[in-house]
């Protein structure tokens, strides 16, 4: 568009009342900044998205669609605080097991029909119906809503589920258990709500574009599987009003490379940056290259099972492997993202998580090498009778870097044989979790911003436990943190334990290292499960 | 001929047949299932999503299921991962998209490569030889995964002249960087293969007869030579023709097309067992295609050759 049809554009679409609230308002609200007047946000994505049905999807692709499509009954705000969605706010009873929501009155789906509590129901009780069979049904079960568990099994009837619709404004859930960071979990996609005529006009092919009704910022308008999806916004959006972005575009770019060109040829305003080139691109682009925690962790598991070398049975072993890893120089040479050390399973950026003052995080590293080498020759291992295993990751350039950096320095300072093989993924989870292993490679990012997320991993009942680490004490402190007040010291004692018995070799903790616009305002970096809203961003004019 | 083609056809069936069980217990052989992933699911959940899917049966009777399900409603079952779509909504999707960029590399691959070919070998040992002979073996050692990000860098962010990627329903701007990476390989193979066998034509005697009897230049090299020559060129070319519709797995990795070939990689990862076979079968049905066609061409390009 040239300088004098532009002029003659905007005033067309403002008489004909074509424009949007973005148009009209020219500068940010709060801030005070020009906002630009094509507010288009495109990112780029390395997989197809699984679904944006939300009580199906499973991937983080698909659950970023998700968030923007639909609305739940709680919001995260850019810190990962709790902000009202489409419910108001909730009470609770007095021993914390029954929550009553009250949802907004304005809130409406895209057809323009109200929301109501129904429509949670509906959807709540389609994520645990046997017959829809959602990979993510368990997530009913972790939230502790009564008869999750028995319906999902299809030993009850799906209205026995804890959720009832009081009134079209008023929603009452019952938890078969006290869960102190139960609210949290009404941000996760599959408790939104789900248009009940909708999904059963159209079956399966309900979330296609040209069948979609959803309750979110946005709806979905364009999608080309394996190329791209597009969402608008969503007139019908009760808080309409304040959401500048008028669209969001997710491309999907398997290469991170190719990704990581097309974002500097100006295709796209975010992308993530590949290892190792960090530091070039920060100092290149000191305004884009952004980096920030996360919520998950990188870790190397033993093989504690029967079928693990009797080596690793003594935790002296283990403890010497953990040592002897200088973790500065995979986070810094390798990584190079800004990832911080890891020396306990929990990230320190978890809400509310305490880092306790573990040995191994205050020594230097040759006071570690050196406390290594100690605990290996006190278990009986040395030049003479040599320490030997394998260890597996899954396929990945970065993975590779990783553990030929690990196998590297256990070699060079104690002396350790260790043989590296690498697997495709589900070939990898299918040995790892057959305990077809002596060590693997391990990741875990939180599914809510507390730490029992990691921690309930090396309890002895955790299916997600493939080293089958066991500890009577682990087991009892995690049981008392699902209904304490106060989990810090409970958290504290438990990684102290971890960090003495070394069943895993804590390596780093994720960053997000991304390549962000700078014309992007307000990215949630503070928001360490990234869990973002189209609907909270803007763009700056250049 | 007719009786050629409808023999062909039925030695095609079984071939399929065969090609669908060797896939389907290969595939099922492999590690890990369509459902393993590291949010280990619940057994309840997991004997639900099975049964769903029909993966609770022996495998003798899912592969009955499927075959029946293929002859007699033409439909190759829904997909593992994505919901809302079945094999025959991502094949429809996908295919077109394929078959679009894939021929038109296979077109710039044939063109381009038999002209090269034909230059270099009428104009033997000349400076025109030598540019084809090594334009061709330049062309030849960049495989599409190298040029994919050449050409990116060069068109997209050096230049700024082309988009990255994606498709737009197949504009012009989003084909050629695609059509160049998958090409480039093949105009190498088919100018060498082109030239050496042109230039075995033009040596042979019923040449020197056409050249005795005082024919123009012209009209020996595309009445009489040109024929013959390309018959090792269309046996190389039935492959290729399969190959830039299959191979072409790095060109939608690199540029975003939305074609068939990331659906095929991406469903062997993540065992989506109906994608993967409906896919295979579509693949393996084109080259027993692509096959008779090819052999049918001969017997036009060699007159000794009758069926």
């Amino acid at each position: 568009m040239n300088r004098i049809t532009k002029p003659l554009v905007a005033a067309l679409l403002a008489t004909s009342g074509l424009t949007s609230a973005a148009l009209a308002q020219q500068t940010h609200p709060e801030t005070g900044e020009a906002l630009a007047e094509d507010q288009t946000f495109t990112y780029r994505v390395l997989d197809e998205h699984s679904s944006v049905d939300p009580q199906v999807v499973e991937d983080v692709t698909g659950s970023e669609l998700v968030r923007d499509l639909f609305e739940g009954l709680m919001n995260q705000d850019e810190e990962g605080n709790l902000v009202p969605g489409v419910a108001t706010g909730y009470e609770t009873n007095d021993d914390n097991t029954v929550y009553t929501f009250t949802l907004r009155e304005d809130a409406k789906w895209s057809n323009g029909e109200p929301v109501t509590a129904a429509d949670f129901v509906f959807a709540w009780q389609r994520a645990v119906n046997p017959e829809l069979s959602s990979p993510y049904a368990w997530f009913m079960e972790l939230m502790s809503i009564e008869n999750a568990a028995a319906i999902i099994a299809g030993e009850r009837p799906i209205e026995d589920l804890g959720v009832k619709a009081v009134d079209d404004r008023t929603l009452e859930v019952t938890l078969s258990e006290p869960l102190p960071y139960f609210p949290q979990m009404t941000t996760h996609s599959t408790t939104f709500p789900a248009p009940q005529k909708v999904v059963e006009e159209f079956g399966d092919e309900w979330t296609r574009p040209e069948n979609i009704v959803s309750n979110g910022a946005y709806i979905l308008t364009e999608h080309l599987p394996q190329e791209r999806s597009v969402r608008e916004r969503n007139e019908m959006y009760w808080d309409n009003e304040n959401t500048i972005i008028d669209r969001t575009i997710a491309l999907v770019i398997n290469d991170e490379n190719v990704a990581l060109t097309r974002y500097l040829a100006g295709e796209l305003d975010r992308t993530e940056i590949p290892a190792g080139q960090y530091p070039r691109l920060k100092e290149e682009h000191p305004e884009e290259a952004v980096s920030f925690p996360r919520l998950c962790n990188y870790y190397y598991t033993f093989n504690l099972s029967e079928s693990g070398p009797e080596a690793f049975k003594d935790p002296n072993v283990r403890k010497a492997l953990s040592l002897a890893v200088d973790r500065k120089i995979i986070t810094e040479n390798i990584m190079a993202g800004g990832q911080p050390e890891a020396y306990t399973f929990t990230p320190a950026a978890t809400a509310g998580f305490e880092v306790p003052q573990v040995d191994i995080a205050s020594m230097t590293q040759p006071e570690r090498d050196e406390k290594a080498r100690e605990l290996l020759a006190e278990a009986g291992y040395g030049p003479d009778n040599p320490l030997e295993f394998s260890m597996m990751y899954n396929t990945s350039d970065d993975h590779k870097k990783v553990a030929v950096a690990l196998s590297q320095m256990w070699k060079q300072k104690l002396g350790v044989q260790a043989e590296l093989g690498n697997m495709e993924w589900k070939v990898f989870l299918e040995e790892r979790g057959n305990q077809n292993f002596d060590l693997a490679r391990g990741a875990w990012c939180g599914d809510y911003n507390e730490a029992s997320t990691f921690l309930d991993l090396l309890t002895t009942m955790s299916g997600y436990n493939d080293g089958k680490y066991s500890n009577e004490r682990v087991d009892e402190l995690m049981a008392q943190a699902k209904t304490a007040d106060d989990t810090g010291p409970l958290y504290t004692e438990v990684e102290e334990i971890l960090a003495d018995e070394t069943p895993v070799i804590p390596i780093y903790h994720y960053a997000g290292v991304y390549m962000l616009d700078s014309d992007v305002g307000n990215w949630p970096v503070n928001n360490v499960e990234q869990n973002w809203y189209s609907k909270n961003l803007y763009k700056i004019a250049e | 001929m007719l009786s050629y083609v409808l023999r062909r056809i039925l030695v095609a069936i079984p071939t399929i047949l065969l090609l669908i069980v060797a896939s389907f217990f290969l595939m099922h052989l492999a590690p890990g299932g369509p459902f393993t992933s590291e949010r280990k699911l619940p057994p309840e959940v997991l004997a639900n999503l099975e049964a769903a899917y029909g993966l609770d049966q022996p495998l003798w009777k899912q592969l009955w299921d499927y075959l029946t399900n293929i002859v007699l409603h033409f439909d190759f079952g829904p997909s593992f991962r994505y919901k809302d779509r079945d094999v025959n909504d991502i094949i429809a999707q996908g295919f077109p998209i394929s078959l679009t960029y894939g021929s038109l590399s296979f077109l710039v691959a044939s063109v381009v490569g038999i002209s090269l070919g034909i230059t270099a070998a009428i104009r033997h040992n000349s400076w025109w030889d030598y540019s084809a002979v090594s334009l061709g073996i330049a062309a030849q050692a960049l495989p599409n995964f190298i040029m994919g990000p050449i050409l990116i860098l060069t068109f997209t962010l050096w230049l700024g002249w082309l988009p990255g990627g994606g498709w737009n329903g197949g504009q012009w701007e989003y084909l050629v960087m695609p059509v160049i990476a998958l090409s480039t390989s093949y105009i190498g193979s088919v100018a060498r293969i082109t030239r050496s066998s042109m230039l075995e034509t033009l040596n042979s005697n019923f040449i020197r007869t056409a050249r005795a009897k005082g024919l123009p230049d012209r009209t020996v090299i595309w009445r009489h030579a040109l024929k013959p020559s390309l018959l090792p060129v269309i046996s190389y070319l039935g492959p290729v023709f399969v190959y830039v519709l299959t191979g072409s797995v790095f060109v939608d990795l690199y540029f975003s097309t939305g074609g068939l070939g990331q659906s095929y990689v991406s469903s062997a990862l993540s065992r989506d067992y109906a994608v993967l076979l409906g896919v295979t079968i579509l693949y393996g049905g084109l080259t027993v295609i692509v096959n008779l066609i090819t052999d049918l061409a001969y017997a036009w390009f060699d007159p000794k050759i009758r069926y």
